[in-house]
């Protein structure tokens, strides 16, 4: 029965002396294999060498200060509710008096976790987010660890250090003199 | 000068052949890991230690480590004395391989090789058929079908290959009228006259003896004995710990001792061009005794023959990780229909060519 005119007439040839002999095959395929020999290596030994991040890629969250220090997330619970894997959960509270260069606004986030085995890293956190206060960063993932409750990422881990010295912009540790501009523009805030 | 009588050092050149070849098997099982991931675009073990050089050690640690599992309904006794057998005849061949010409310190002579024998080349072929012992014995002790089966395999295999490994070497015999593996080495090359490597004279046999290294070691295309698709593991399946370790170290020293057997045969041994050129050269140019130039073109030689040694072995693993594996009545049809007739017709030709006077 024919279905289609495209069927491909296949005849099988009597093979020739040089296919019957083996030998010619055989050192074809040992100068491919030879040539593979020299090529370069896919291989990334990964702790010593890491393959480079795509520069938007989507990876482990931080909680951004503004200029001053403060934390700029004000607890509106926008990306909680943007969050398609619904990892985000926050406690909101009122600022006290004496704490403004702590907190940007006069609603601050208590507590900040983010469920890091929950979250499908899609960065709409970071889309929903009015005072730009979540990223996704580009050159960090969330490491692997033995416990689950471990992924639950606090603000102890999520929020950017206070220190200008431990401060990074993408991934690179800021200069000791660009430590010494953004100290500089603290003391003056 | 410390003097010994030849027995002594025949026996100290015979250990370090011993050690040497288990060194080599040990770095075989890292060079084969290597090797394979290059020619796959990768870069191998190299986590245990300086590039991974450490990892044979790592392997025989693992090895060491690992449950002795005994089947039940095996014939323990058997079960052990197979692995045993395979190791046993595997580093009994190397001792007739002449690794170097005759050195002398002093008084004392000695050739480098473990012992001289009128007989070496059957010497060779006698332990070598034993080994398939070792994975028949094995094989049939561990009561489990594929064992029995992989087991019957090369025991086919290797009485097979070995008819056509013996008729390609009686036409190098042809030649030589010697068994001695020394005397054979010596004839290809003579001083004062330019002596051509056998591999000139037997291009064919070479070939023939190369396919049947191949089947004899249970190497890949010829290695039905422990094909994994169909066998599990073949003659090995029951094993474990380092009784698996032995079955797979007597095949890498098996390797060894072929690539040697095929570099002594066809490949001027511990011959290398203008040896007696140089030994003169120095002699009668640099004031040299003519015992140290001897000494040093010894030590060259058996460089040299190490390097060929380890050509042969890179090229048994470049072939592994190149071809598929042969089926059981395809391998059965080339070793029966193809090589064995080649083999014959190699001897004739051999024949003529000696009646006529082409070669000698």
């Amino acid at each position: 029965m024919q279905l289609t005119n495209r069927a491909k007439k296949l005849e099988k040839k009597p093979m020739t002396l040089a296919e019957r002999a083996y030998l010619p095959a055989i050192f074809q395929g040992l100068s491919i294999t030879m040539r593979h020999f020299f090529m370069k290596k896919a291989t990334v030994r990964y702790p010593e060498e890491v393959r480079p991040f795509s520069p938007i890629f989507r990876g482990l969250h931080v909680l951004k200060r503004d200029e001053q220090g403060r934390e700029r997330c004000t607890a509106c619970g926008l990306c909680a509710v943007a969050c398609p894997a619904e990892a985000i959960t926050m406690v909101a509270g009122e600022r006290k008096k004496g704490e403004e260069g702590l907190y940007r606004e006069e609603k601050y986030a208590v507590s900040y976790e983010i469920n890091m085995l929950r979250c499908i890293f899609c960065g709409l956190c970071e889309e929903a987010c009015p005072k730009a206060a979540v990223y996704l960063q580009a050159d960090k993932m969330a490491p692997p660890r033995f416990e689950r409750d471990e992924f639950i990422y606090g603000k102890d881990r999520l929020v950017e250090p206070v220190s200008p010295d431990e401060r990074s912009v993408r991934g690179i540790q800021l200069t000791p003199e660009q430590a010494d501009t953004l100290r500089g523009k603290l003391q003056q805030a | 000068m410390l003097e010994l009588p030849a027995l002594g050092w025949q026996s100290i050149v015979i250990f370090v052949v011993f050690a040497l070849s288990l060194l080599i098997a040990t770095y075989c099982t890292y060079a084969e890991r290597v090797i394979a991931a290059f020619l796959q675009d990768r870069v191998g073990p190299d986590r245990a230690g300086p590039y991974g050089l450490l990892q044979p050690l790592a392997d025989a640690v693992k090895m060491f480590t690992k449950e002795e599992f005994f089947p039940g309904g095996a014939n323990k006794a058997l079960f052990v004395f197979g692995p045993c057998l395979a190791m046993i005849t595997a580093l009994m061949s190397s001792a007739v391989i002449p690794f170097g010409n005759n050195m002398s310190f002093g008084n004392n002579a000695f050739f480098l090789q473990g012992i001289e024998v009128n007989i070496g080349m059957l010497w060779i072929f006698g332990v070598v058929s034993l080994g398939v012992y070792g994975v028949m014995i094995g094989g049939w002790a561990s009561n489990n079908k594929f064992s029995l089966l992989g087991a019957v395999r090369a025991a086919s295999q290797n009485i097979s290959y070995e008819l056509a490994m013996g008729m390609a070497l009686i036409a190098v015999l042809m030649m030589s009228g010697t068994l001695s593996l020394r005397e054979i080495t010596l004839q290809q090359s003579v001083a004062g006259e330019w002596q051509f490597w056998n591999i000139v004279k037997q291009p064919l046999g070479f070939i023939i003896f190369l396919v049947c290294a191949f089947a004899e070691t249970n190497r890949t295309p010829f290695d039905l004995p422990e094909c994994e698709t169909e066998l599990v593991g073949g003659y090995h399946t029951e094993y474990s710990s380092m009784k698996l370790g032995l079955y797979l170290f007597s095949e890498y020293v098996n390797i060894f001792v072929v690539s040697a057997v095929m570099s002594v045969l066809y490949f001027g041994g511990f011959n290398f061009p203008y040896q007696y050129e140089l030994r003169d050269w120095l002699v009668s140019n640099h004031d040299w005794t003519l015992a140290s130039a001897q000494n040093l073109i010894t030590i060259l030689g058996t460089v040299g023959l190490f390097a060929k040694i380890f050509a042969f072995i890179f090229f048994f693993m470049w072939v592994r990780w190149t071809l598929p594996r042969f089926r059981y009545d395809q391998l059965m049809r080339l070793g029966w229909t193809i090589l064995i007739p080649l083999a014959v017709f190699n001897i004739l030709l051999t024949g003529g060519l000696i009646l006529f006077g082409v070669i000698q």
